[in-house]
């Protein structure tokens, strides 16, 4: 509908100017331009309100339609007032006008849509500019041509994470933030939908990565601490099961427990001076106490409000049984617990119960609490009569709070406004052990549904084994990137295994004479010892010295030898890649064969020394999908079953060696021997079909070899690829060898594990 | 004559029996049998010999044995002189001679073929052969062999053979319970029973983590330490930080848990 300015009348003439300089034709904004006025002229300056207009202007003709304009108009003043008085409207204009420019116009609206919340979260302008510099970074970083198309794209998730971002500002710090923003652009900038969901806060890892990136003390962080406490402390063992608090905002879930465990929150804020470690020590005890001293009670023919009040008093009871254990949790309890004004509820108007019931539970608990309600202190006194003869019980203090509900009750108590502030005493659980029901009633739920398993379901095969990848870029692990599943090999023929043994028969001659010279003979001196097989000069000298001067001489002049056995646990990781089936240059036989030749002459050498050993094979098919294939494990013998899944050998799919090499080296760490060898036999570099930059599994196994060598695990590289000089000494260091004749494999396998071990 | 004076308690030392072990061990004293006390560490073991060989008013002879102890250590050994070799007596063989209580301090640590000399003095033969001076030693009536040894090292070195186990009657000590720690503290340090039952609290506070990091829990030695550092005007926090939690741990976690534990009991 078209409309002048001369057509829209304003009595003041003030409000006409300013609608003058806005210049527009919306008839949406004229609708509520007064109201908004009146909003903006309270907040902002004279000065502002003509920058604030002018700007405005600008936006309600960028031709995006009214939203902006509106939703600018309506903002605008809330994030003045958050900010202060240098609003910082041209850094926003600024970022408003690069949207524009760019593709991602639609994100305006969005940004425009959640920036007063953003500033009530982030209070200055400063801060504001690093919040624009991490929403500009990610614009840039995420505009722009997928698969090679030429044409520019918006940024897929822009929009999306405006939305949420003032969900994300309540968890994290900008600095969170930051960190949080990068991850998914670094992993999902190719990915318009997986960026999508990583952006909205849906995929897993965008919560994984937003939980680690919290702020407050994390539970998996003091898991082990808080055991500790319920150990040590309170001689209580219980399974910890943390629930999330960051995404359920309307229903804050509150500890509980039964008979599956404590839950408690996974993180906890430091409230003033206690810190987020104490706060759940709070409510550890707490919810310890009502482990020890509190009974069920029937619940049925109380009331809701009576059982509040049993609750609150229930509550106050233990805590006063945890004080007398230990004092010093009073301090804690006290800090934590809300002191609410006596003069804070109206009782007039609004339900006071839970104000009155608060009240109390701190005067049970605080001596100084200050209150001067009869009734309440009245309580109090009798309270702490009945603690004075021992622990009391469940039944007697729920009967104390019957009876000051019925003397304290007012017509007002089933008012539906209630009064909440400072009445929730946060580390209290829920008391859901307190109640029992002889009728089945709707009113206790757990927030986490049941995990059992069916009967007649189980599990199929092994679970996954998540293991991080290192991102080199970051140099941060991705938590749980990869899953490895294990399994057997699949069994084949074992007298092809014995078949090519038979071929390389001349070989095995050979190695066998090293072999014997590398039997166990190693010889350890035992000093000190008054009879032996030889004369340890070095002490028998100084015991004539100490004869000579006439000092008592130690007589263990001897020495002596004891032979100590070789010690090796050997793993051989096989590379069971694609690449294994192309032939051997200059050969009639593939790779893959020269392997399992070079293989079982390797493992019938090592049998041939008594060395524990092991073989496995690994390949993917994306992070997703990490195949580990048992072939021989350390307590089997080099008989059938090991040759029967070697004979079966096949290539597929592609490398990805880190995570393997982790799964292989935890099977390792686990052996005792005083050496452990991790060969690993491979045609190629590390790589995988989902990761594009060919430098992150190089780097993340070589990351890998570095763990491996702190757990004390050797690794060595045997590559097949003539191309390895590349990259496999930044992976391996020097512990490599290519072998370029492929066609040698066979002798060159074995006779480089002697040498290894020698 | 080795002087048998030198080897005798004059003040009585101060124990407080957990149970029947006083008449036990004189029972087994009357017999001559060869008695083992176990225990974790720092829990009274030594201190009982002590007091015992104190009531019954026997010479003690006490030996710490370590790994490089040999039997020569023990039986005793020949001596280069300026105009020949002279034989020394070891402590076993001094104690078999006088008569003494001999009590070795921790015989786990030393090596298995060293324990092995005390076999012939510990079944009826009661007799000590020193086949290097060619002489056997008949036990005096009096003498009586006492062992100590920690179960809770938990190793495979680190362990009696059982032809060894098998000569002792055993006693099984462990950490008193509260009340009677906290007499014990207040008693051995004359600190007051309320700071010596918090001290007991937080005692008991590491012997639950016993197992989830902790080897052993705080000793009723380190309580004692604790408790003289405070009688000596420590604050109560700081010494229990230094003789308690100090000592026994490098766990950052445990550390953390038992100053809390500190904390919440001293508030």
């Amino acid at each position: 509908m078209p409309m002048t300015n001369a057509e829209t009348a304003y009595q003041h003439p003030l409000m006409q100017a300013y609608w003058a300089q806005l210049d527009t034709r919306f008839k949406q904004v004229e609708d509520v331009f007064e109201d908004v006025m009146a909003e903006a002229l309270a907040i902002l300056t004279r000065e502002d309100i003509h920058h604030y207009l002018d700007a405005a202007r600008v936006i309600g003709k960028l031709g995006r339609g009214v939203e902006p304009l509106l939703v600018f108009l309506e903002e605008w003043p809330s994030v003045a007032k958050a900010i202060g008085d240098e609003a910082a409207l041209p850094e926003v204009m600024a970022f408003v006008m690069k949207m524009q420019k760019s593709p991602n116009g639609k994100a305006i609206t969005p940004f425009l849509q959640t920036l007063a919340p953003v500033a009530r979260r982030l209070h200055s302008r400063e801060l504001m500019g690093h919040y624009l510099e991490i929403a500009l970074d990610m614009m840039e970083r995420t505009t722009g041509s997928i698969h090679g198309h030429h044409t520019t794209f918006p940024s897929p998730g822009l929009p999306d994470f405006f939305t949420q971002a003032p969900f994300l500002l309540s968890q994290l710090s900008l600095a969170g933030l930051k960190n949080w923003v990068e991850y998914g652009i670094r992993n999902y900038r190719t990915h318009p939908e997986r960026q999508k969901d990583y952006f909205t806060v849906q995929s897993a890892d965008s919560r994984a990565v937003l939980q680690r990136e919290r702020h407050g003390t994390l539970f998996m962080d003091v898991e082990r601490k808080l055991d500790l406490y319920l150990r040590g402390l309170w001689r209580e063992s219980e399974q910890l099961v943390p629930y999330s608090t960051a995404f359920d905002e309307l229903r804050k879930p509150v500890p509980y427990f039964d008979k599956l465990g404590m839950r408690i929150p996974d993180v906890y804020d430091d409230a003033g001076q206690i810190s987020g470690l104490d706060r759940y020590r709070a409510t550890l005890a707490h919810m310890v106490g009502h482990r020890r001293w509190t009974e069920a009670q029937i619940a049925d023919n109380w009331s809701p409000f009576q059982r509040m009040a049993v609750e609150f008093f229930e509550d106050c009871r233990v805590e006063t049984l945890l004080c007398r254990e230990y004092p010093g949790l009073r301090r804690i309890f006290l800090a934590l617990h809300p002191k609410p004004a006596a003069d804070a509820c109206d009782p007039e108007t609004t339900s006071c119960l839970r104000h009155r019931m608060a009240m109390l539970s701190r005067a049970l608990l605080d001596p100084d609490h200050g209150y001067r309600d009869a009734d309440l202190l009245d309580f109090v006194a009798r309270f702490h009569a009945l603690m004075a003869e021992g622990t009391s019980s469940t039944k007697d203090i729920a009967a104390l709070a019957l009876s000051y509900v019925a003397k304290t009750r007012r017509q007002s108590d089933q008012l539906a406004k209630i009064h909440f502030a400072d009445t929730v005493v946060d580390y209290r659980d829920d008391n859901r052990q307190m109640w029992k029901f002889i009728e089945e009633g709707d009113e206790e739920e757990a927030f986490d549904a049941k995990r059992k398993l069916e009967p007649g379901e189980e599990l199929k095969g092994l679970p996954p084994r998540h293991y991080p990848e290192w991102d080199y870029k970051s140099l941060t692990y991705r938590p749980d990137w990869v899953s490895v599943y294990e399994a057997l090999h699949p069994k084949g023929n074992p007298a092809d295994i014995d078949r090519l043994l038979e071929k390389h028969g001349a070989l095995a001659k050979r190695l066998k004479r090293i072999l014997d010279l590398l039997k166990p003979q190693d010889k350890i001196r035992i000093r000190y010892q008054e009879e032996g097989s030889e004369l340890d000069l070095d002490v028998a000298i100084r015991s004539l010295i100490d004869f000579k001067g006439g000092a008592n001489p130690d007589p263990r002049i001897n020495m002596s030898h004891r032979t100590d056995g070789r010690n090796i646990a050997v793993m051989l990781l096989l590379d069971l890649s694609e690449s294994l089936n192309e032939k051997a240059s200059g050969s009639e036989q593939t790779i893959l064969e020269l392997s399992q030749e070079a293989v079982s002459l390797l493992a019938w050498a090592v049998e041939q020394l008594g060395d524990p050993f092991a073989i496995a094979g690994f390949h993917s098919n994306t992070r997703h999908d990490v195949r580990y294939l048992h072939i021989k494990g350390y307590g089997e013998r080099w008989g059938d079953e090991p040759k029967g899944r070697l004979a079966a050998m096949q290539a597929g799919w592609s490398t990805r060696m880190g995570a393997a090499m982790r799964h292989a080296g935890h099977y390792l760490e686990a052996r005792k021997a005083d050496k452990k060898l991790m060969l690993i036999l491979t045609d190629g570099q590390p790589s995988d079909v989902d990761t594009h930059d060919e430098q992150l599994l190089i780097e993340d196994t070589r990351q890998a070899v570095k763990e491996l060598d702190r757990d004390g695990i050797f690794t060595y590289c045997i590559s097949l690829d003539p191309k390895a000089d590349e990259y496999v000494s930044g992976i391996f260091g020097r512990q490599y060898t290519v072998i370029d004749n492929i066609q040698r494999l066979p002798e060159k396998l074995p006779e480089l594990f002697l040498a290894l071990t020698k | 004559m080795t002087d048998k004076e030198q080897y005798k308690i004059h003040t009585e030392p101060y124990y407080q029996a957990q149970g029947k072990e006083v008449q036990l061990y004189e029972a087994a004293y009357r017999n001559r049998l060869p008695v083992m006390v176990k225990g974790p560490t720092g829990c009274g073991k030594s201190r009982f010999v002590e007091y015992m060989a104190w009531k019954l008013n026997k010479p003690l002879i006490t030996v710490a044995c370590n790994e490089d102890m040999t039997a020569s250590d023990l039986v005793g050994r020949y001596l280069l002189e300026a105009n020949g070799t002279r034989w020394l007596d070891g402590p076993l063989t001094v104690a078999a001679r006088i008569g003494a209580i001999c009590y070795l301090d921790e015989i786990v640590e030393a090596r298995q073929d060293t324990t092995v000399v005390i076999h012939p003095l510990t079944d009826h033969r009661r007799t000590l052969p020193l086949d290097k001076k060619g002489e056997l030693i008949h036990a005096h009536p009096d003498f009586q062999l006492v062992i100590s040894y920690n179960p809770g090292y938990q190793s495979l070195m680190k362990d009696l053979k059982q032809s060894t186990k098998q000569r002792f009657t055993a006693f099984d000590f462990d950490y008193p319970d509260a009340t009677l720690e906290t007499t014990i503290l207040a008693k051995e340090t004359g600190l007051d029973e309320a700071t010596a039952g918090k001290l007991v609290k937080i005692g008991q506070t590491a012997r639950n983590l016993k197992g989830h990091g902790l080897d052993e829990g705080i000793s009723t030695r380190l309580l004692v330490y604790a408790a003289t550092l405070i009688k000596d005007g420590v604050e109560p926090m700081d010494a229990c930080r230094m003789a308690l939690v100090r000592p026994i741990t490098d766990d950052a976690d445990i550390r953390e848990t038992l100053d809390h534990a500190i904390d919440a009991t001293f508030a």
